[in-house]
């Protein structure tokens, strides 16, 4: 495989991004097709990485590594693609992609410059997920999150900005722990290329090590700010519930960013191979702390009242899983994570995109709020035989995806939901981790009944109670944009086969560190 | 020449959070401003302190006797992204005065 392809997924939404700005919003119809030509191209190219990355065993040598400038890479800056990589660069292109035609829809109006902003929001998340040290990570992080706060104050209201004001200044504090902690890790080092840091934390003596531990986690807090973890995610509901849909949808991969670093970082750093006093550093705070995300996203959910909401404190609890799964630091949890971290993210998106769809609040302030729910009132049980009209097409749609949302969120059988949930739950109780490994897999069940409590309490207010309920008028691009993200999970729950061997096999691969560095090191 | 800069570190630092934690959005674009410049010392110092040293190598010279050129690498490029970003919270702090029309950070004064 040619290597170059490894800079591709930055340097093109960048200059397109580029290209897309000297358009100017005159030629919105150029700027739009160039942005469909971007995400399709990245989405062939994340697919190129990723079968260049998969192989037959872990061991062999097919982490492609990129070095910039063709330095070694101790002195220069390496890009690495190994197979968790190359499936986050799939992930975000089909997100992306399966995003634009309801994005192209609502952004045909004039309101700044948004599609470049998009564009460069991939970019920075693709440098994120390919990047192989630690200063390129701070800097693509910075470009991806100053893409996000334009995007998240698109089309700007009070409440936008107010929301706005405070994930930014969230995430501004966060960054600067970040660079602190990457600067006590050079201290410590004198290196920040992660595979080089894989090779010298075994070494690092006990005087300077518990410097080292400090820089890991005041590091690991920024990337918890991001991936929400309680109490660092109280920004998340309120923001995610603000931005309008088609952000809001592409906003569910930002906390699976910081998931992504978490994992990569402990597997790689803080695996077996750091030595004793390294080894599995902060894991417990991971597991015990994504375990307080998953109760914390429960309790919102089931008192959100708003669809926004409700979506925002499902990705709490996703995250607070993927927090937890990762803190067991065991394979066959970690495949089954990915799994869930994939079906999760598009379900998400799914669901932010049909909240925008079934409430729009085009340029109003007010969001609809729900009616609170009544069970002896009249609502929902008279009128029994006047309501007998032919449901509209729309809204049987809505209703149908609704469904499937609701099925692959709580993770019920037959979707892909459920095997996933089943890829991550079933090892726990194979591999016999103790206490938190069983409050984990508890926890996770029953946190899938309160999503059917809450879905189910949400339609029901929404397809069936409301008799004043104006059926809004759907876009076709929206349409297509969901079926496209549920038709995706559905797929996964056809086909599952080749994805999850694709991802035990990551999993593998992540807990063999050595495999890394040996590719960045030759 | 150690204790006056970890004391101004600290005293940057600590100024910074106390204004982050003010209502005003002044203050608390005024406190991200103080923290960003004492992570940019903190950078800067990270690659040890030594003065009139050289960062650029010379031939023959005592490697020991040289700065760290990559911490000052890397604070230039902290201080510009953090520039850069407290400029676009400006303007969002702008924005939200005149759509709130007041300056607290939740878009509303406590007092009734």
């Amino acid at each position: 495989m040619n290597t170059h392809l490894l800079a591709l997924p930055i340097v093109l939404p960048l200059l397109v991004a580029a290209l897309q700005l000297l358009l100017g919003e005159r030629r919105r119809r150029l700027v739009a097709a160039l942005s469909v030509a971007s995400c399709a191209v990245l989405v062939l190219l994340a697919t190129a990485l990723l079968m260049g990355a998969s192989g037959a065993s872990a061991g062999d040598g097919l982490t492609a590594v990129y070095r910039i400038g063709d330095w070694p890479a101790r002195f220069g800056i390496v890009l690495v693609a190994d197979r968790l990589s190359a499936l986050m660069l799939l992930l975000t292109a089909v997100l992306a992609l399966a995003l634009l035609p309801c994005a192209l829809g609502r952004w045909q109006q004039p309101g700044g410059p948004v599609q470049p902003m998009f564009q460069f929001l991939l970019m920075g998340l693709n440098g994120t997920f390919l990047t192989g040290d630690l200063f390129n990570l701070f800097v693509f992080f910075e470009v991806l999150l100053a893409a996000t706060y334009g995007l998240a104050l698109h089309r700007p209201g009070a409440r936008r900005v107010s929301a706005g004001l405070h994930y930014i200044a969230v995430n501004l504090l966060a960054s600067m722990l970040f660079l602190v902690g990457v600067s006590l890790i050079f201290g410590v080092t004198g290196t920040l290329n992660m595979a080089a840091l894989a090779q010298l934390i075994p070494t690092v003596p006990d005087n300077t090590r518990a410097l080292l531990h400090a820089g890991a986690a005041i590091l690991g807090v920024a990337f918890l700010v991001k991936a929400a973890m309680w109490p660092l995610g109280f920004w998340l509901p309120r923001t995610y519930a603000a931005a309008t849909s088609p952000v809001a949808a592409m906003f569910a991969i930002m906390t699976k960013v910081g998931v992504y670093v978490l994992l990569r970082l402990s597997l790689l750093l803080f695996g077996s191979d750091a030595g004793p006093a390294s080894a599995h550093f902060g894991d417990t705070w991971l597991l015990w702390g994504g375990m307080a995300t998953v109760v914390v996203g429960v309790v919102g959910m089931l008192g959100a009242r708003d669809l926004g909401k409700l979506a925002g404190y499902n990705v709490l609890i996703s995250s607070g899983t993927l927090l937890g799964a990762i803190g067991l630091q065991h394979p066959a949890v970690t495949a089954g994570a990915l799994a869930y971290l994939v079906i999760s993210t598009l379900a998400i998106a799914a669901f932010f995109l049909l909240a925008g769809m079934l409430a729009p609040d085009d340029e109003t302030e007010v969001t609809p709020l729900l009616e609170p729910y009544d069970p002896v009132g009249e609502a929902l049980y008279a009128d029994e035989d006047e309501n007998r009209a032919t449901l509209p097409a729309p809204v049987a749609l809505l209703g149908m995806c609704f469904l499937v949302c609701a099925l692959v969120l709580a993770g019920l059988p037959p979707l892909s939901g459920f095997l996933a949930k089943f890829a991550l739950l079933a090892p726990m109780l194979e591999i016999g981790a103790g206490r938190g490994a069983i409050a984990l897999f508890t926890l996770v069940v029953v946190a899938g009944f309160c999503t059917v409590v809450a879905m189910c309490r949400t339609g029901i207010q929404i397809f069936w109670a409301d008799e004043d309920w104006a059926f809004p008028a759907i876009r076709l691009g929206e349409a297509v944009s969901v079926l496209l993200l549920l038709g995706s999970c559905l797929a996964l729950s056809i086909w599952a086969d080749a994805p999850l061997r694709y991802l035990a096999a990551t999993a593998e691969q992540l807990n063999a560190p050595a495999h890394y560095i040996r590719a960045v090191f030759p | 020449m150690e204790a006056v800069l970890a004391l101004a570190i600290g005293v940057l630092a600590a100024s910074g959070v106390w204004l982050l934690l003010r209502p005003r959005t002044f203050q608390v674009i005024i406190g991200l401003t103080l923290i960003s410049y004492a992570v940019n010392l903190f950078i800067f110092c990270i690659g040890g302190l030594r003065t009139g040293a050289d960062p650029v190598l010379r031939s023959g010279a005592d490697i020991t006797q040289y700065a760290d050129p990559l911490p000052q690498a890397l604070v230039l490029t902290a201080i510009v992204i953090s520039f850069a970003t407290t400029a676009l919270f400006l303007v969002v702090l702008l924005a939200s005065r005149g759509l709130t029309g007041n300056d607290h950070v939740d878009g509303k004064d406590g007092t009734p």
